[in-house]
């Protein structure tokens, strides 16, 4: 067990979310930042699936009831094992009834704690992420609160031992530049509208959850009005409803929309999203199906050398 | 019939779009239907899902595993052979008791007013035919149903509401539906229903009342119908009614 002594804003148990159920409606939801959770549950050995808890913005602090493997991956939270700083994007062995205390994030937005068996509660519809809206998954359906504990799955095979991640952490914070596959209702917009999504620069507004992020900026123009026939959308398309200001569907988005949507966020750029703030500056730009599958590929790679760690000669 | 050249659409790296026609009916969507259920046969091992829309299909595949050229190509040798006729006779069409008006249907008189009908007459023709689950989604379970009388389509609220309760039947424009989890919502509520749409338990044998296609039928109750329905949907007793395809399909 693992147990949450003091609590930070939303905290939840999220794995790689829930797919397979979007034709009766139930969204993906799942990490945020994927990489980052694969990445931390990598670390401890655990498949890149396995529960993790998701932190935002605070951390809160964790007793591990017993000796556990574990790795933090995704946000700086300035954590403390014991008192003792831990590097962020790392695994580290906590004795038991060590003490974990996370700040606030120092960049970015979202970390990922991973623990050597996963965190166990019940899987629903084959996933064991935390959907609120409708009480699913996770610890009862909610966030978690001060005074949860969580049970520790049973690990197979030989611990690794701790270590860093190979080569420098993929970037969390600041202004970011995220690639996006035009369509598929770039046809709805004005030639003008399309040139401004993609030229402009956009903000992260306040109104911004793990359903989707409302950016701030100049509108992008419709060429006859922002309604569509409602339709199945993915995490990572933009939107555009009448207003005119964008908004990029994240995790939790709903499985349909009826707004015209210009373009759609690539699956490996969305983290960066997730790990804005708002007022971070957001920039658009258009990339076709290949170089979307090359940073497919490449994040891949990188996940596959976790799951691989080198040897010493 | 021919079969019209379908649209495909990027939806980012992983998605693709198959617009079948450009509005809403039974026909195109009992075309995405059937489009929906040959790529499961036939392409199954080369997509991870498939979503049907009113008249568009979303296909998910993963680039790395599908390459996209061929998968488009198989795409459209598929919709050519699936030709877009009259919608067939639902699988089966699921019974809703509904206890109308009153606390659970708050907007029931108002829109009978905006109708120029009297409740009882708004409440026999919401429930006269036979709707079809064109889909789901916004929530969990929520269906989008074909069929309502154009009589009755009212507008929705000005302001929406920021709690509906779970099973609220509800009106929006030329729409009906089902709320199947509490959430904030615009349409009028009409009634409410015992049945749970969707039940997140773990382990839950059917976790969904409805899938696309299916017929679904409104079945005004009392107070007291309603209680029964509901102590049996508690104690996990209940078994939707069904009514056979043929009573329904013929409508």
């Amino acid at each position: 067990m693992i147990a949450l002594e003091k609590a930070g804003p939303l905290c939840t148990v999220q794995d790689l979310g829930r797919p397979g159920h979007r034709a009766s409606g139930m969204p993906l939801a799942g990490a945020m930042d994927r990489l980052a959770l694969a990445g931390a549950n990598l670390l401890v050995g655990n498949p890149p699936g396995a529960a993790g808890v998701e932190l935002s913005l605070v951390g809160g602090t964790w007793r591990f009831e017993e000796e556990t493997l574990a790795a933090l991956c995704g946000a700086d939270m300035a954590a403390t094992l014991e008192g003792e700083p831990l590097a962020p994007w790392c695994s580290f062995r906590a004795p038991r009834g060590a003490s974990l205390v996370l700040g606030h994030a120092r960049s970015g937005v979202r970390a990922y704690l991973a623990v050597r068996g996963g965190i166990d509660v019940p899987a629903v519809l084959g996933s064991r992420s935390t959907y609120t809206r409708a009480r699913v998954g996770g610890l009862e359906g909610r966030a978690l609160r001060g005074g949860d504990r969580l049970p520790v799955g049973a690990a197979r095979g030989r611990a690794p031992a701790p270590r860093r991640w190979p080569g420098a952490p993929p970037p969390c914070g600041g202004p970011i530049a995220l690639r996006a596959i035009p369509g598929p209702q770039e046809d709805r917009f004005t030639a003008e509208g399309i040139a401004t999504f993609f030229s402009e620069s956009y903000r992260v507004g306040p109104a911004n959850d793990r359903m989707g992020y409302r950016l701030l900026g100049p509108p992008v123009a419709h060429l006859n009005g922002a309604d569509i026939i409602t339709d199945a959308l993915l995490p990572g398309a933009v939107q555009v409803p009448g207003s005119g200001e964008p908004i990029v569907l994240m995790a939790d988005a709903q499985t349909t929309g009826g707004y015209a949507r210009i373009a759609t966020v690539i699956g490996p750029d969305l983290r960066l999203l997730a790990q804005a703030r708002p007022g971070d500056e957001v920039r658009f730009r258009p990339v076709d199906q290949a170089a979307a599958v090359g940073a497919l590929r490449q994040e891949r790679r990188l996940l596959a050398s976790l799951a691989r760690p080198a040897r010493g000669p | 019939m021919a079969a019209p050249a379908p649209r495909i659409l990027p939806q980012g790296e992983c998605g693709l779009v198959v617009e079948l026609g450009e509005a809403i009916g039974d026909a195109v969507n009992a075309r995405v239907h059937a489009l929906a259920r040959a790529v499961r046969e036939e392409l199954g091992d080369r997509v991870e899902e498939v979503v049907p829309g009113y008249r568009a299909l979303l296909v998910i595949h993963d680039p790395l595993r599908t390459p996209r050229a061929g998968l488009v190509r198989r795409l459209r040798a598929l919709a050519a052979r699936v030709p877009e006729q009259e919608a067939p006779p639902p699988p089966r069409v699921v019974r809703v008791p509904v206890r109308y008006g009153g606390a659970p249907g708050p907007d029931l008189e108002e829109a009978a007013r905006l109708c120029g009908l009297s409740a009882g007459e708004l409440v026999a023709r919401h429930t006269a035919p036979v709707y079809r689950v064109h889909m789901l989604g916004f929530t969990p379970g929520f269906p989008y149903l074909g069929g309502l009388d154009p009589r009755i389509a009212v507008p929705r609220l000005a302001a929406p509401r920021t709690r509906i309760p779970a099973g609220s039947v509800a009106i929006g424009g030329e729409q009906t539906g089902i709320y199947p989890v509490e959430s904030p919502g615009g349409w009028r509520i009409l009634g409410r229903t015992p049945l749970r749409l969707f039940d997140p338990s773990p382990g839950a044998a059917h976790p969904f009342l409805l899938a696309a296609g299916d017929g679904l039928r409104f079945v005004p109750v009392d107070d007291a119908a309603y209680a029964e329905v509901e102590r049996a949907v508690a104690a996990g007793a209940f078994e939707p009614e069904q009514e056979r395809p043929a009573r329904g399909g013929a409508r």
